[in-house]
């Protein structure tokens, strides 16, 4: 199984998302991450999902499928070499005044924050790559966690281009 | 924007319908409904058919899509006015059949509270439509009407549901017809792309067993003019699927008939053997391809279909074309044209000569009862091939599959992809209604009759004179062939104990139609002539046929192509040092 990334840009109306997860429930296709927003554009929405599939004939037949959606405008494979991702992560963790500083410590070697601090606890706001968030997860662990919420992923194409620029009408191409 | 004027939204309604050119509406009124059909009750433009059950107004909007090439419609209530629409949607969807279901929705301040004869029939329908709209403001209707059509009727066909809401009928707004339908996701590719055509006869040129797999798509694309050409200009063999039957005449020398798990022996072995499987507007249904991954295991693969969803889909294509099946042939048959092409010959003959070995079994009589497949041929020469048929599901649909002549396109209807009992009466009815001047045969079952025959009573009410000829072999046919063969023939609520439960004919005049029946040879013939002589009200014909009539061939499913069979344990011989 790989991973892959699309961006899907909708149209922003109601029951849209509940078409798109209708038909990965469906057609059997395994999401791992879902994340869906504005975008610049009024009116249009921006759904990254990350599928995983077998072959990548199953990821055309997905994106063929999501393209026959009436709402969906365009949907792009994002290359992990030449897009940026980033997932948002906050933990809550057990910390006392003797751990406190250990766990700021190794909060800050990942550029993450401390958006909360309670006597018993602190909550740690990190962003990143799915890897970095992983890496910093194992090195807080012991600290214990307490609970977590995770984003789905996100992503852009590096470069001055814009998805949201390129008309539609190309969509076909790959199958032509 | 012509002209703006201050409209309910029922009016709206009506008034969109009618600039979309509706005809015919079949449907049945009910609470959240009702505003729409007060407006309705005057319009001069649009007729409405009252049916008797939901699923008869969708199947009826399906048939009289199929007859006329124009969008079907279907109205109903919501909740179970609506959901009742589910069967036909679906099988709408699985044949590409264009219709549009207007439904009514509870008061949208309602709508999320469990209210009276509340349902999401938007959500419950998003996997069986193409698209469906929810509508909670009258000023939305006009536009979300003339998108549902376009939707429905371009690109690859299907079934739109526009759901409104009680309060956007019943409120007033500003009536503006839209100048152009706004979608801009929605961008259907019909100019297939010329690199790949030269492709395609690249490969058609290099082919020494090529086949014309033939579906549905070509009578859609209404292409079967353009089809023939091809056939003749190439002199390569066609099969056409169940959707495709009468796309290239049956009495085209070339034209090996029907492929699949009930296919012909020559159709299911052209496939098999072929080195280039040309497929055209079809979508490798298991029916067709049995086990994948042994099926026309020698062929490359050209595969033109106007949604690219459908291409690779099931089988990999070498050469994908995406486009109108119209334009496709057209600019196949223009490429092609004068081209030197390898001698199909020995191909050919091959062929022919597994149709001539292995044809369709038509005895008149098995066991003293009357067989099945010989009163389907019959009322097939009495009618002749330029009458309309529409059929049920199951054994009999095979039979006629086979047996019907067929020699036209546009002439058969029935229920492919979802294989719907209770098809035909109702896809019948609306045949007739896009169709008044042809003769329609309904062939059905005693199984599928029992599901949807109310809708004889709107026939007879509504002036519309089909002939339904019910094959009465007192079972679930299909069912029970599957029992015999894969269940050591223990008939597990088969049996429909129907020989005269109920009586067919009486049946039928009790819904004011005439009724006859035949049990013998002779009768066959009397009652059809009687049948054919009836032009003013329904006919119901009940054949009561041999109880253990089997389909043949058969491809068991789940096995290989390779593995059908002529008759229970015969596999037929391939002779393949003939080729």
């Amino acid at each position: 199984m790989n991973t892959h990334t699309l961006s899907v840009l909708v149209e922003d109306k109601s029951g849209v998302l509940a078409r798109i997860a209708g038909l990965f429930a469906r057609r059997g296709y395994n999401i791992e991450s879902l994340a869906v927003g504005p975008t610049e554009v009024v009116g249009v929405s921006r759904i990254t999902v990350q599928v995983s599939v077998e072959s990548q004939l199953v990821l055309e037949q997905i994106t063929k499928q999501l393209n026959k959606l009436i709402e969906v405008l365009k949907v792009v494979e994002l290359d992990p070499q030449t897009s940026v991702s980033r997932e948002l992560m906050l933990i809550k963790l057990r910390a006392d005044p003797a751990t406190r500083s250990q766990i700021i410590e190794i909060v800050q070697l990942f550029r993450g924050k401390t958006v909360d601090v309670h006597n018993e606890s602190m909550t740690i706001e990190a962003t990143g790559s799915p890897d970095k968030l992983d890496a910093l997860l194992e090195m807080l662990k012991p600290y214990g966690v307490r609970e977590l919420v995770q984003s789905g992923l996100v992503a852009l194409g590096r470069g001055s281009r814009s998805l949201t620029e390129r008309p539609k009408q190309d969509r076909t191409r790959r199958s032509n | 924007m012509a002209e703006e004027k201050i409209l309910t939204g029922a009016q709206m309604l009506v008034e969109s319908l009618e600039r979309v050119g509706v005809e015919v509406v079949f449907g049945i009124p009910g609470g959240a409904i009702l505003p729409a059909y007060d407006p309705l009750f005057d319009s001069e433009l649009v007729r409405h058919i009252l049916v008797r059950h939901e699923q008869g107004a969708g199947h009826a909007a399906e048939g009289y899509a199929l007859a006329t090439g124009k969008v079907g419609v279907c109205m109903a209530t919501s909740g179970p006015g609506a959901t009742n629409l589910v069967t036909p949607l679906a099988n709408a969807y699985m044949d590409s059949v264009p219709i549009v279901a207007i439904t009514g929705q509870v008061g949208s301040a309602s709508i999320g509270t469990d209210a009276f004869q509340e349902a999401d029939i938007r959500g419950i329908t998003m996997p069986i439509t193409k698209h469906s709209f929810l509508v909670t403001e009258p000023r939305l209707i006009p536009g979300a009407i003339a998108a549902a059509f376009r939707l429905a009727a371009s690109g690859r066909p299907g079934p739109v549901l526009v759901d409104i809401s009680k309060d956007a009928l019943a409120g007033t707004g500003r009536f503006q017809w839209p100048d152009a339908v706004e979608l801009p996701g929605y961008h259907p590719v019909t100019k297939p792309h010329s690199k790949q055509l030269r492709e395609a006869v690249r490969l058609i040129g290099e082919a020494k067993r090529p086949v014309l797999y033939v579906g549905g798509g070509v009578i859609k694309a209404q292409a079967a003019d353009a089809l023939a050409d091809l056939v003749k200009n190439t002199g390569i063999p066609v099969v056409t699927t169940l959707m495709a039957r009468g796309a290239l005449p049956d009495s085209d020398p070339l034209n090996f008939g029907m492929p699949g798990m009930h296919g012909t022996v020559a159709a299911v072995g052209a496939l098999q053997r072929s080195d280039l499987l040309i497929a055209l507007g079809t979508r490798f249904d298991d029916r067709v391809t049995g086990k994948l991954s042994s099926f026309a295991p020698d062929a490359l693969v050209i595969h033109a279909d106007i949604d690219p969803a459908e291409i690779s889909k099931n089988r990999v294509a070498d050469v994908p074309i995406v486009g109108d099946l119209r334009a496709v042939l057209d600019e196949l048959n223009e490429l092609l044209r004068g081209s030197d092409l390898p001698d199909l010959g020995p191909w050919v003959t091959y062929l022919t000569s597994l149709r001539t070995k292995y044809a369709i079994e038509t005895e008149p009589t098995k066991e003293g009862r009357l067989s099945p497949q010989y009163v389907i041929k019959r009322i097939g020469e009495i009618a002749g091939p330029d009458a309309m048929y529409v059929s049920g599901v199951g054994q009999h649909q095979m039979w006629a599959a086979h047996l019907l002549p067929f020699e036209r396109p546009g002439r058969w209807m029935n229920s492919g992809g979802a294989g719907t009992m209770g098809y035909c009466v109702p896809a019948a009815m609306g045949v007739k209604v896009g169709a008044p001047d042809d003769v329609v045969w309904g062939i059905d079952g005693d199984g599928c009759f029992q599901m949807t025959n109310q809708e004889l009573v709107t026939c007879a009410l509504e002036g519309i004179p089909i002939k339904i000829a019910v094959i009465n072999n007192e079972s679930l046919g299909m069912v029970r062939q599957w029992q015999t063969l894969f269940y050591g023939e223990r008939y597990s609520n088969t049996d429909l104990k129907s020989l005269r439960v109920p009586d067919f004919p009486k049946l039928a005049e009790a819904m004011g139609c005439v009724g006859l029946r035949a049990e013998t040879v002779e009768e066959v013939d009397t009652v059809l002539a009687e049948a054919m002589a009836v032009t003013d009200r329904p006919v119901v014909v009940e054949f009561v046929v041999h109880k253990d009539a089997m389909v043949w061939p058969m491809v068991a499913a789940g096995t290989s192509n390779d593995d059908i069979m002529i008759a229970k344990g015969l596999a037929p011989a391939w002779d393949e040092e003939e080729l």
